[in-house]
């Protein structure tokens, strides 16, 4: 018998209720209101009183309303046919709906029942598994999707049998698994998982290895992340944040990309999905739709299903990691995922920590950061969540609660600049306040030594030293006057701008710039240092200027040509002239 | 709005602050409005048989007697097309003298749009202000504000830019408007022989701050009506939203929530972003265009209002006056149209992009040049030219009184960098110098 309960009390969308039962923290519930029945979660039980936050608006509703408790938590669908899906926050999908507005109560299911999938067994009858050990394979698109043993399976299972190949759909059983009590469980392609809890059915989660390339200049060479690494880019508006996600979403090496919109612009979420099925995937030559899945709960969709839609993406992205893939989420902006915890806290009229923010936002933020990561599979393969949030600071501000939170968790940082973006400098990325942790990392180090050249990431610190030492020039320069600095300044001010314009600064609207393989940037990393590191003889700043304008120049006609083209390698052999 | 056969009618108060009322009463809806001692109130939180309403023109006067009756539904308006050249205040009543409006009953601030049904908004609104047009192009159903000190002719820019637009109907929600505005607003659009194609929700400072919460609800059901129903190209005008969130945060204050930053509530990105998101090009043809005023406190961005308003609306157009010209200028640095390149060189001529940028840059190095003589630097023939485009740049392209062609604009530019720069200082793409220069 489950748990029932009266609504006594209702603020926006904080709903008390008086119940006759057992209720749990996190259990869901359906208040009904008319004919409509809406999704809350209980966020705090006192007494008798259940705290609920609703996941719709709250229109209408009534004290004395009848609310029914599920007894589980808020739970995804995992199955084939996730991928190019476009669900909100709470996994209802958005594509099958129907009518131009969101109708209240409506919840659509995520997964297409009547679909048929190839199915391919891979265990056999007597293997001994686990839970997220591989039964068998569909092709998802070009994926091979496994099909696993339920995350929540307890203890080792026997398999007693397995479908043979063949067409079923997601319901039908695919195997018989004994459990340790000797009864026998079916198993179809599909589970359900729920989303606050992290999916831990793996062996080990070693330190990453290896870069996630991204095809972004001053991401993969000045401060790369790793393949299961975690970054954030925070940035004022206007600073090209969604340009930046964006660019990595379409570029990133990842077999799938979950994009979390969570509480920002719906033309965004519309950018996404009209031009995504006209993309190609350079990694796999696939339209960018196939491997892209988006969680899509806009600014103007109800807050509380904001804050879902961030763990929701998660758990695809875990669910995707345990066949063996590597995953890349992105979320859009998580300043907008704590605005939501913050709502609530004030509804709840919990004493407020610094901002008005409750004050386990620092633990909340951390604990969800820790679910990314590279993992080692039961079986021996591995699989990665690699995690880059955006984070909105309240007036540009990197001092405030968010941030700083946020800046203890990821180990990349990406500071988007205002002054950079005011000169159109794109992508501002600030070269010198970002930093990635990862190029500490020995495995990486090694990783980078033998991937793209040995010393690798001196050279990289060495032009980061170059444009550090740029600036402070500049700033003497500034306060000096052109004439009042020796000229050694304005040559070290001027290769800071060579680097600057020649390789931090990419075009993402150009077809050929927007993407910039390693190997590609290994070439301009070497010939940019190789033209700063010559020693230089100028009689005067005007000629200095001049002198590195046409270089700075020269670079990024390059950067606009194809790599090794006869084009570039004509602008290579005007800069090798400077060489000689 | 009419009032229910079956009312509720309670006489005891049990709480009385500035903007809310708290009595005992059942059987009472989240959102319902009512009338307490004849005034409009709207349901904001119940606790058991506690019930806390908001009044929306204060309540000053009401006894704790007052006779309180429960309508049994939210705040509505009657849409139909006989809303078309009419003035109505923050309940949608006539102002103007006319008729009551026969039409459908509509609850305002309704359910937003599925995101997937969206489509990606690609047709330009021309304004004939090239600081607009030429630099941050707008497009249908895009939502951008005016960033504007006080002192800017923020309100006569945005009647401008309304008259101009090519669209089929201007919805005008007025917040906090002084009654020479709403004059001035209200003579615009008779002299300009386009009342017909226009709508007003007014509120001016003559009435309860409160009040203005339901302005643009009223303004964007109306709105929607005209595009989802009968697939029409709507702008809707708000002004000044800055005095829209000082009356939130009022509320909230009333209701002891704790403030965020500069004492605005928490939710102000979720309030904000529920009126700006309404902005939406519909798969059926018909759009609505948000184009808003958010007053700024001596250009400070950094204010909780424009900080949020800044994340959720696609750019900004920053007004401010150019102190070397004498003119007011769309500040092409700190404006910024996220949609414009939907639009530019697709439905523009082909060198948009590349002007716009080029103009841009030229006019931040006559910055650079300025800093450097006001810092008592020499200045060398580069920056001397730089500080001569730059001020015939901000007369004849900037400045919010041009009123001109994109292709003019486009053509202006071409003349004044010749006139200036060389081709290469420019930095343009060689083809489009070829065909575009204007040889001396």
């Amino acid at each position: 018998m489950s748990t029932k309960g009266k609504v006594t009390g209702i603020v926006s969308n904080l709903v008390t209720v008086a119940v006759d039962g057992p209720v749990a923290e996190n259990e869901l519930c359906y208040i009904s209101v008319g004919s409509e029945k809406l999704l809350a979660e209980v966020i705090k039980v006192n007494g008798e009183k259940a705290s609920v936050q609703v996941f719709e608006s709250t229109r209408g509703l009534k004290n004395g309303n009848d609310v029914e408790f599920l007894g589980k938590m808020l739970e995804v669908t995992l199955g084939p046919g996730l991928l190019s899906g476009i669900y909100d926050g709470l996994q209802n999908n958005l594509q099958t709906m129907t009518g131009v507005f969101l109708k209240r109560g409506e919840y659509t299911d995520p997964l297409d029942r009547k679909a048929l999938w190839a199915f391919t067994p891979l265990a056999k009858p007597g293997d001994r598994v686990v839970a997220a050990d591989w039964l068998g394979e569909v092709k998802e698109g070009w994926l091979p999707h496994k099909i696993m043993v339920p995350f929540a399976f307890q203890g080792e299972y026997t398999v007693k049998s397995v479908a043979p190949a063949g067409e079923y759909t997601v319901d039908q059983t695919v195997a018989v698994l004994t459990g340790p009590d000797g009864e026998d469980v079916n198993v179809t392609m599909t589970q359900r998982w729920p989303v606050k809890v992290a999916v831990r059915a793996y062996r080990e989660k070693p330190r990453p290895t290896r870069i996630m390339e991204t095809g972004v200049r001053c991401i993969d060479t000045f401060n790369p992340i790793a393949e299961g690494g975690t970054g954030f880019i925070p940035g004022p508006f206007g600073c090209g944040k969604t340009v930046l996600q964006h660019a990595i979403a379409k570029q990133g090496d990842a077999d799938v990309i979950v994009m979390a919109a969570c509480g920002e612009r719906a033309n965004e979420v519309v950018e996404i999905f009209t031009e995504f099925p006209e993309l190609v995937d350079p990694h796999t030559g696939r339209k960018l739709m196939e491997r892209t899945t988006i969680i899509c709960n806009t600014s103007n969709m109800p807050v509380a299903a904001r804050e879902a839609s961030v763990y929701t993406a998660m758990t695809i992205c875990e669910y995707y990691r345990a066949m063996g893939l590597k995953c890349l989420l992105l979320a859009d902006s998580t300043s907008r995922w704590a605005q939501a915890l913050r709502e609530m806290s004030n509804r709840m009229e919990e004493l407020p920590g610094q901002d008005a923010f409750p004050v386990d936002l620092s633990a909340i933020i951390s604990n969800f950061y820790a679910r990314a990561g590279q993992v080692v599979l039961n079986n021996g393969q591995t699989g990665a969540v690699t995690f880059i949030g955006t984070v909105s600071p309240a007036g540009g501000n990197l001092k405030e609660p968010v941030t700083e939170s946020t800046k203890k968790a990821a180990r990349c940082f990406y500071a988007l600049e205002q002054s950079r973006a005011d000169q159109k400098r794109y992508p501002a990325v600030n070269p010198i306040d970002s930093y990635s942790k990862y190029l500490e990392y020995p495995e990486i180090k090694e990783y980078l030594d033998t991937t793209i050249q040995p010393g690798w990431t001196e050279k990289v610190l060495r032009a980061k030293n170059y444009v550090r030492r740029g600036r402070e020039m500049a700033d003497q320069i500034n306060i000096l006057g052109d004439d009042g600095v020796p000229m050694s300044y304005h040559e070290a001010f001027w290769k800071s701008e060579l680097i600057d314009f020649a390789f931090l600064q990419q075009d993402a609207f150009d077809a050929i710039d927007a993407l910039c393989p390693l190997e590609r940037q290994k070439f301009m990393l070497d010939l940019i240092l190789a033209l700063c590191d010559r020693p230089f003889e100028f009689e005067n700043f005007d000629e200095c200027r001049v002198y590195f304008k046409d270089m700075i120049n020269t670079l990024r006609q390059m950067n606009y040509t194809k790599f090794q083209s006869a084009e570039f390698k004509e602008y290579e052999q005007q800069l090798r002239k400077h060489l000689a | 709005m009419a009032t229910k056969a079956f009312q509720r009618t309670y006489t005891q108060l049990q709480a009385i602050t500035k903007a809310t009322v708290t009595l005992n009463a059942r059987d009472v809806s989240n959102d319902e409005l009512a009338t307490v001692g004849g005034k409009l109130a709207q349901v904001v939180k119940t606790k058991g048989d506690s019930v806390t309403l908001q009044v929306f023109s204060g309540t000053e006067g009401i006894p704790t007697n007052a006779e309180v009756s429960f309508h049994g539904a939210p705040p509505t308006l009657r849409v139909s097309d006989q809303l078309s050249g009419r003035f109505f205040n923050a309940y949608g009543q006539p102002i103007d003298g006319g008729p009551e409006i026969e039409g459908e009953e509509r609850e305002v601030g309704g359910p937003s749009v599925n995101p997937y049904k969206r489509r990606q908004p690609s047709e330009l609104i021309p304004t004939g202000i090239a600081g607009i047009d030429l630099n941050n192009t707008l497009v249908s159903g895009q939502k951008i504000p005016f960033f504007a000190d006080p002192d800017q002719p923020y309100n006569k820019v945005m009647a401008d830019v309304a008259l101009r637009a090519d669209v089929d109907k201007i919805i005008l929600g007025g917040m906090g408007l002084t009654n020479d505005d709403y004059l001035f607003f209200r003579h615009e659009f008779e002299s300009a022989g386009a009342l017909d194609k226009i709508v007003s929700f007014v509120n001016t400072t003559e009435e309860p701050p409160v009040e203005r919460l339901l302005i643009p609800d009223m303004a964007l059901c109306a709105a929607e009506y005209f595009a989802v129903d009968k697939n029409e190209k709507v702008l809707v005008l708000l002004t000044d939203m800055t005095l829209y969130a000082d009356a939130l945060s009022i509320v909230s204050n009333r209701m002891d929530q704790i403030p965020s930053k500069d004492s605005m509530p928490g939710s102000l990105y979720s309030d904000l972003a529920k009126i700006y998101e309404k902005a939406v090009q519909l798969p059926d043809g018909g759009s609505i265009t948000i184009i808003a005023v958010t007053t700024l406190n001596d250009g400070d961005i950094t204010h909780a209002i424009p900080d949020n308003t800044g994340y959720i609306t696609e750019g900004q157009l920053f007004l401010r006056a150019d102190p070397d010209t004498g003119k007011v200028i769309v500040d092409p640095f700190r404006s910024l149209s996220r949609l414009k390149q939907l639009v530019q060189g697709k439905k523009t001529r082909e060198d948009h992009s590349q002007i716009m940028n080029a103009g841009v840059r030229l006019y931040a190095d006559a910055q650079n040049a300025k800093t450097k003589l006001e810092n008592g630097f020499d200045l060398s023939d580069y920056d001397l030219r730089c500080l001569d485009y730059a001020k015939e740049y901000a007369t004849r392209i900037l400045s919010i009184d041009v009123n001109i062609t994109i292709d003019q604009m486009l053509d202006t530019a071409w003349e004044i960098f010749a006139k200036y720069f060389s081709p290469a200082e420019t930095g343009i793409k060689q083809a489009l110098v070829d065909k575009y220069w204007k040889k001396a």
